[in-house]
């Protein structure tokens, strides 16, 4: 594929609660072995991109030891190949990220030392698995100046949350509205971009020297009349990773097996770092019913409808119900929980009853001794 | 080159006829074990935990599944710029015509120019036979405190027992002075584990040597005897953990079954001594809201809809609505219809168990072409093995290849007996 792909995975979102108070919301972990950025990464890998750019800030400890080696997403290389940028301060600058543009440009040598004519521009925080190749394809029939693959949402979703835009009957966009309190449509940005190389470099110059920094508002809303901004409609399965509902969400969807099968089992494979643990272990007197269980697991009590990541232990009479435990967790015994997000590293001693709404899983924050 | 101090040697050429229809189309190291493991992940394990980062293996029979498995040795860190992995097969040379491994001492000769290669001050000798988690670090450690030209790992025995092993026959604090196959009258206990160190140097000449008077140059029966006559430094190490050597079905039955308990004997769920193995599967195992499960191991990307007991799975298997698994292993990739019992049976990778099967139903009578693999009540299915629906398999029977309801005699077949088709009719 003609492009590079840039993974903007800086962001936090003060809609995850604690859960991204250890880490960026790219480095959620998903599916029971995954974390948000493998979506993007493998899709971009598996596009054909051979060099790719993820740029961190925030938190980004746990993210760089996922990215530590590129191999894992076939990237292992010496031309190209993954790049990971954090703010580094110079004689010019001394500023974090002001914004995402702002983020790509205080990473300017890296778009003028390529080649490639097109940039694919995704955040690390959504699951779904894409053929950037169709977006750029689409992208050159239209003969666009920016395309942004967007989302017809089901009328019935609240889209308060999303970019919001507005098309003519061609796809071009007319108006583009952040997180609107009245939504004008349905169709919302994925947050994924395709634009020349060299047309980013010369916007990115312009806006940061009158001091704007952001994608959206500064690029996209402000040239939607200048520019030809065209939008590319994707509509398979995409699930943002951006607010404790639509983390439990996207968890949850992996026990349908469609979409586990899509992203487990289907050509082109979803990619992460492997872990090495053994097979789940299940112990006499255990069950396991529409459950995910992750390598390395030991399980000795019931569980019920919930996603369960590595390296889990679980004690003889606990009950587990529409959960979602990360890795490392360890549940003693006669303990139950119900509608629980634990996150990494928490312990339940035994006999500990965790009850959260069904609407509003409970939060367990990281490493939490209960 | 640049040189390495140790390089360890794998022999990993082995068929391991006693594993029946298991080893028919690949070699004993390549044999799933533990759910998602193969045979030869134990000794590349250890190499790595060990700090030996430069491994030959050599193969010979039945190699395909072997190399892919460990192809440029990203799983076990041994993809590197300076030593890493390195397959090497029986070769051509100009002067012999080549020949194949005949020996495990002759395997070795056979690649001295591999080793030469990186001019290492020892070298270890491992087979890829067994399950074992070792700190080769230490015995080298042992070997160099004791000043020794040779290290030879050894396991106590029951003494009863000994007359089935290589035994070390040791003095003066496990200085060896006799090695004895399997002797009639065993003066020790100490068995050979088939893992040697030696100093380089003193190898290759022992190897060159014996090379003109043994065509089929062994280590137990030759090269150890030849450096004792020239009076070489001979330590045995013990080794106190535990070690299987799974060659027969039985045993190697056995030693998946014994995975399962509770407590088991051998742990793969260390932290500090990791097991790698191929990550070609990540992704977590799913249970169906019917499933049940006993005590089992469930690998990566399983789907269970029925029930297992007592049970190992390998990877990315399928096992259907209604099906009862028990006392068995179902190794990586295979699909097990809806409805069908499966008791004490081993089924190879990549096959399928059609719809209301039975497998181990009968009396245990052994298998009639092969009385002495097949006798413990197990049955065998092959890899690529295909089980047509609604048939009834009885004990120690052993299938392989695409069988039909045609191949069955009333849809049944008795205890002790084979279906097997050659490899033509497969393809």
């Amino acid at each position: 594929m003609r492009a590079i792909g840039m993974i903007l995975a800086g962001g936090n979102s003060n809609r995850m609660g604690d859960l991204t108070l250890k880490r960026a919301a790219s480095a959620m972990p998903v599916g029971g072995c995954y974390r948000s950025i493998d979506f993007p990464l493998s899709n971009m890998s598996n596009s054909g991109i051979r060099k790719i750019a993820v740029v961190t800030q925030f938190n980004s400890r746990s993210l760089h030891d996922h990215l530590s080696s590129p191999k894992w997403w076939n990237l292992g290389q010496k031309q190209g190949g993954l790049f990971t940028f954090t703010p580094s301060q110079s004689h010019e600058n001394s500023f974090w990220y002001r914004g995402t543009a702002d983020s790509i440009y205080q990473n300017l040598t890296f778009l003028k030392r390529s080649n490639e004519p097109y940039v694919v521009i995704a955040s690390g925080n959504a699951v779904y698995k894409m053929d950037y190749q169709d977006a750029l394809n689409h992208h050159i029939d239209t003969e666009a100046d920016i395309t942004i693959v967007a989302k017809e949402m089901p009328q019935d979703v609240d889209v308060h949350d999303f970019g919001i835009m507005e098309l003519d009957e061609n796809g071009r966009l007319l108006e583009f509205e952040e997180k609107p309190l009245e939504p004008q449509s349905n169709i919302i940005s994925t947050g994924i971009y395709i634009m020349q190389r060299v047309l980013l470099i010369k916007l990115l110059d312009t806006i940061i020297k009158e001091a704007r920094y952001d994608f959206v508002k500064d690029i996209v809303i402000r040239y939607r009349k200048k520019l030809k901004v065209m939008a590319y409609k994707y509509d398979g399965y995409w699930q943002p990773v951006n607010s404790v509902r639509s983390y439990f969400d996207a968890n949850m969807d992996f026990l349908r097996k469609d979409i586990r099968e899509m992203f487990t089992k289907e050509f082109p494979y979803i990619e992460t770092k492997p872990k090495d643990e053994p097979p789940a272990k299940y112990n006499p007197g255990s069950s396991a019913q529409d459950v995910i269980i992750g390598s390395g697991s030991i399980i000795n009590g019931a569980i019920q409808h919930s996603v369960i990541f590595r390296r889990v232990f679980t004690g003889e009479q606990s009950f587990i119900k529409n959960s979602v435990i990360m890795e490392g967790c360890f549940v003693g015994n006669n303990c139950m929980v119900e509608n629980v997000i634990m996150d990494k590293e928490v312990v339940l001693s035994d006999g500990k009853r965790l009850i959260g709404s069904p609407d509003n899983p409970m939060i367990v924050s990281k490493g939490t001794v209960v | 080159m640049r040189r390495k101090e140790i390089l360890a040697m794998l022999l990993a050429g082995g068929q391991g006829s006693r594993l029946g229809v298991l080893t028919k189309t690949k070699a004993k190291p390549a044999v799933s074990f533990g759910g998602k493991y193969r045979i030869i992940d134990f000794p590349m394990s250890n190499c790595i935990n060990s700090g030996v980062d430069t491994v030959g293996v050599l193969t010979q029979y039945q190699p395909l599944q072997l190399n892919r498995h460990i192809g440029i040795g990203i799983p076990w860190d041994l993809d590197r710029s300076n030593g890493g992995v390195t397959i090497l097969a029986p070769h051509l040379k100009e002067s012999t015509d080549g020949e194949w491994y005949s020996g495990t001492a002759n395997a070795i000769f056979q690649n001295l120019d591999y080793i030469n290669q990186y001019n290492p001050k020892y070298v270890l000798i491992l087979s890829g036979d067994h399950i074992y988690k070792m700190d080769y670090s230490k015995m080298l450690d042992f070997h160099k405190a004791n000043k020794c030209d040779a290290t030879i790992a050894v396991l106590e025995v029951p003494m009863e027992e000994a007359s089935r092993f290589g035994i070390m026959n040791t003095e003066n604090g496990d200085k060896v002075y006799q090695f004895e196959e399997k002797p009639q009258n065993p003066k020790s206990n100490l068995a050979s584990m088939g893992i040697y160190i030696f100093n380089w140097e003193q190898l290759r000449e022992a190897l060159i040597e014996d090379r003109s008077i043994h065509e089929n140059s062994d280590f137990g029966m030759h090269i150890i005897p030849l450096m004792l006559k020239k009076n070489y430094t001979l330590y045995a190490y013990r080794f106190a953990d535990y070690w299987k050597d799974v060659g027969t079905v039985e045993s190697y039955w056995a030693a998946n079954m014994e995975l399962i308990k509770t407590l088991p004997e051998f742990n793969l769920y260390e932290d500090f001594w990791k097991l790698y193995t191929d990550g070609e599967h990540q992704s977590p195992a799913y249970t169906g809201p019917n499933a049940q499960m006993g005590a089992c191991l469930i690998s990566n990307g399983c789907e269970v809809l029925g029930s297992i007991f007592n049970s190992v799975l390998g990877p990315n298997v399928i096992i259907n609505e209604g099906a009862v698994i028990k006392d068995s292993i179902i190794m990586g990739n295979c699909v097990i219809g809806e409805n069908t019992i499966i008791d004490r049976c081993i089924i190879d990778e990549h096959s399928s168990v059609g719809r209301d099967v039975v497998i181990g139903d009968g009396e245990n009578i052994p298998n009639e072409l092969k009385p002495n693999i097949y006798d413990t009540g197990i049955t065998v299915i092959g890899e690529n093995t295909v089980v047509p629906d609604g048939v009834s398999i009885g004990k120690n029977c052993v299938i392989y290849g695409k069988t039909e309801s045609s191949d069955y005699q009333d849809s049944r077949l008795d205890s002790g007996g084979t279906i097997m088709f050659d490899e033509e009719v497969i393809l």
